[in-house]
């Protein structure tokens, strides 16, 4: 099966226009956005995520190029049109604590109801299927004051939900949640856009959930521009190294998280049969200042992990054992 | 409008009926209660002045009182949604001493006082243009800064201080009037709801219902901007032709009650949180129904306790005002912790 196109940008200039003066971000963009697909914007601060967000929620014009949402140029759509096809949840504060998780959520219906806002059955039957999807219903008549940052969270997705839009853009929709929440999220949004065929876009910071659960991701930085594809392609051509090009900073493939590039001054090598327990004792030796190499060579320090408890150290030929890193890394460091 | 809505709409509308009442039968000179019913029928009374003062003073006072008590608190809550600010309303902001001095200068420009101006058509006109296009000024400045300002807290100091210039114009205008119009016009400022005589009750009545009306027809926009400005784009809404409206309908409403009773403060400021109290809703479709019955349920109690003193005279309505008000603002910011829609 083909997938919709919804979003589809050709040679697009983004950035801000002060009177005759042009301010460029980006240009000569071009990417296409997928119905049925969860597309996770990534970016470090100040490389435009949210310019490009805003451009294509139309809060900002483009500043040159074609940008098209559901075959239709998106300067060419009404207010009306415009707010049926694209939903957002953004990061401005919004002064709705009065207002009960219900009312909230039937202000997304204001696209679809008459001139005094009124819902009638069908808005009430979408706000409450919207209500059960994101798992809020349980609060529909608590006010929005009371929710916690994750519930309130779901209550605007549910919000750009009964929009009815096929296209839903999201501006760092975990930010400020905890880890459950941020997963509860990133797990909700990917299953709306494959269950209801939306297209959805979220900028974020959070890598880690960004690599499991997004069927694109979309890399945006100064030097490369946007580079978009499916995760696992960028992350296998070596792409995720451009996204932040910083000599201190280096992307560990086994594990799909950013670490900081070790200068050790001092090499070790290290042999474990056991990749997790590997892991961190790498983990802890590179935090420590030392580079680790995984051939044993004569010359340098050795050091075996059997077990946590039981880490052989070999030093000047001298060989120690150690039942915890507290008490190799005193040995180490000493 | 839910439930609790009508039930409180119903019951303060009895309540108005009521203070309408109290209105007629009490004033500072005592009128038996059947010569008060007789004059309103049109009937003969033992004294004529009786009939004079039931007709010239007593209605239009309680009418002028329910309109304007409507047209502040609307005007005030309007106020607050647009600036998502609970702390806004038309003399915080210096929108009604922008109006002050358009009436200032009007008076001035056509050489008449405040206090007497107006009785005809082409008076009264003028004198609501030079309100109307007073408050316009103030409420576009202050509409500006808000978009170089983004707290809430600056943005209000920013209107005191623009309350604070045009005083001064106002000031600097007097010093060139005439000592009676100097006079006429410290009364004015005083506040009165017995400003508008029965000629002119007509004229007051169409401009503050247009203004109101204009507020109803903004209720679906009003709860999206409780949202803030980009979601209510998001959500279909025009905002620059809303908040152009907005600026109309407070605008009408602040200049046209400002022209007639003076600077009416606190009802503006402190209604609309007396309604979101009373209903725990910030939704328009009932808190602004509610807002504009409790603004003339307090307009019309102000009125009565102005004339407590009996015989001996009237207190000024801004002597008033405050003492109600300004406690509510008190309570609501010692408590904005525990209310809903602060958060």
């Amino acid at each position: 099966m083909k997938k919709k196109v919804v979003i589809s940008a050709n040679d697009l200039r983004i950035g801000y226009r002060t009177g005759k003066q042009e301010k460029i971000v980006h240009e000569h963009l071009n990417f296409q956005l997928l119905a049925g697909e969860l597309t996770c914007l990534l970016g470090a601060n100040g490389t435009g995520k949210s310019t490009l967000l805003r451009t294509l929620s139309a809060s900002q014009p483009s500043l040159g190029g074609e940008l098209q949402i559901a075959g239709k140029n998106l300067n060419e759509y009404s207010e009306k049109e415009r707010s049926r096809t694209i939903g957002v949840v953004l990061t401005d504060k919004t002064f709705t604590g009065g207002l009960t998780v219900y009312e909230l959520i039937g202000l997304g219906r204001q696209p679809h109801t008459g001139f005094f806002g009124r819902l009638n059955k069908e808005d009430k039957r979408v706000i409450e299927e919207a209500m059960e999807n994101v798992g809020i219903a349980n609060k529909a008549r608590s006010y929005t004051a009371e929710l916690s940052d994750g519930e309130r969270q779901k209550a605007m997705i549910a919000k750009a939900l009964v929009q009815e839009c096929p296209l839903i853009l999201l501006d760092e929709p975990t930010a400020f949640l905890d880890v459950v929440s941020r997963i509860e999220i990133m797990h909700l949004l990917h299953r709306l856009a494959t269950e209801q065929q939306k297209a959805i876009l979220l900028s974020t910071h959070d890598i880690e959930q960004a690599l499991v659960l997004s069927d694109k991701l979309w890399l945006l930085s100064k030097e490369h521009g946007l580079q978009c594809g499916i995760t696992e392609d960028i992350i296998l051509n070596h792409q995720m190294e451009n996204l932040f090009p910083h000599r201190d900073i280096r992307f560990d493939y086994e594990h799909g998280v950013y670490y900081p590039t070790v200068h050790g001054e001092k090499e070790i090598s290290v042999e474990s049969q056991d990749k997790t327990l590997l892991h961190w004792t790498m983990n802890a030796l590179n935090r420590n200042g030392f580079e680790c190499k995984q051939i044993k060579n004569e010359k340098v320090l050795h050091l075996i992990a059997t077990s946590p408890h039981e880490l052989h150290l070999t030093m000047n030929g001298k060989e120690t054992c150690h039942d915890s890193f507290e008490n190799l890394l005193q040995e180490l460091i000493k | 409008m839910n439930n609790k809505g009508i039930t409180y709409s119903i019951l303060l509308t009895v309540l108005i009926l009521f203070l309408i009442a109290a209105n007629l039968f009490f004033g500072s000179v005592d009128i038996p209660a059947d010569a008060v019913i007789r004059s309103l029928w049109g009937e003969e009374v033992e004294k004529a002045s009786w009939s004079f003062i039931v007709w010239e003073a007593r209605v239009p006072q309680a009418i002028t009182a329910l309109l304007c008590g409507a047209a502040l608190a609307g005007s005030g809550l309007m106020l607050q949604t647009t600036f998502n600010n609970p702390l806004a309303g038309p003399s915080i902001l210096g929108i009604n001493s922008g109006a002050n001095l358009g009436v200032a200068l009007v008076m001035l420009a056509g050489g008449g006082t405040i206090a007497t101006g107006g009785i005809t058509l082409s008076g009264f006109l003028s004198i609501v243009l030079g309100a109307f296009i007073g408050s316009m000024v103030v409420m576009g400045l202050i509409l500006f800064f808000s978009t170089l300002i983004k707290s809430n807290i600056m943005l209000l100091i920013t209107g005191i201080m623009i309350g604070y210039i045009t005083s001064s114009a106002i000031s600097l205008l007097n010093f060139f009037a005439t000592a009676e119009g100097v006079h006429s016009y410290m009364i004015w400022g005083m506040g009165n709801f017995g400003g508008v005589s029965l000629e002119q009750l007509p004229y007051f009545a169409i401009f503050t219902a247009l203004g109101l009306l204009l507020a109803i027809l903004l209720i679906k926009p009003l709860n999206a901007l409780l949202l803030g400005a980009r979601y209510a784009e998001n959500l279909g809404v025009n905002i620059k032709r809303t908040r152009n409206l907005l600026l109309i309908s407070t605008g009408i409403l602040t200049a046209i009650t400002t022209a007639f009773c003076g600077p009416v403060s606190f009802i503006g400021l402190a209604v609309p949180h007396i309604a979101r109290l009373m209903l725990g809703t910030s939704n328009h479709n009932s808190l602004l129904p509610v807002t504009l019955l409790s603004g003339s349920v307090v307009a019309l109690l102000c009125n009565l306790i102005c004339i407590l003193p009996g015989e001996s005279g009237i207190i000024p309505l801004n002597a008033v005002t405050p003492v109600l008000g300004a406690p509510v603002i008190i309570y609501v910011i010692i408590n904005q912790r525990r209310i809903q829609y602060f958060n």
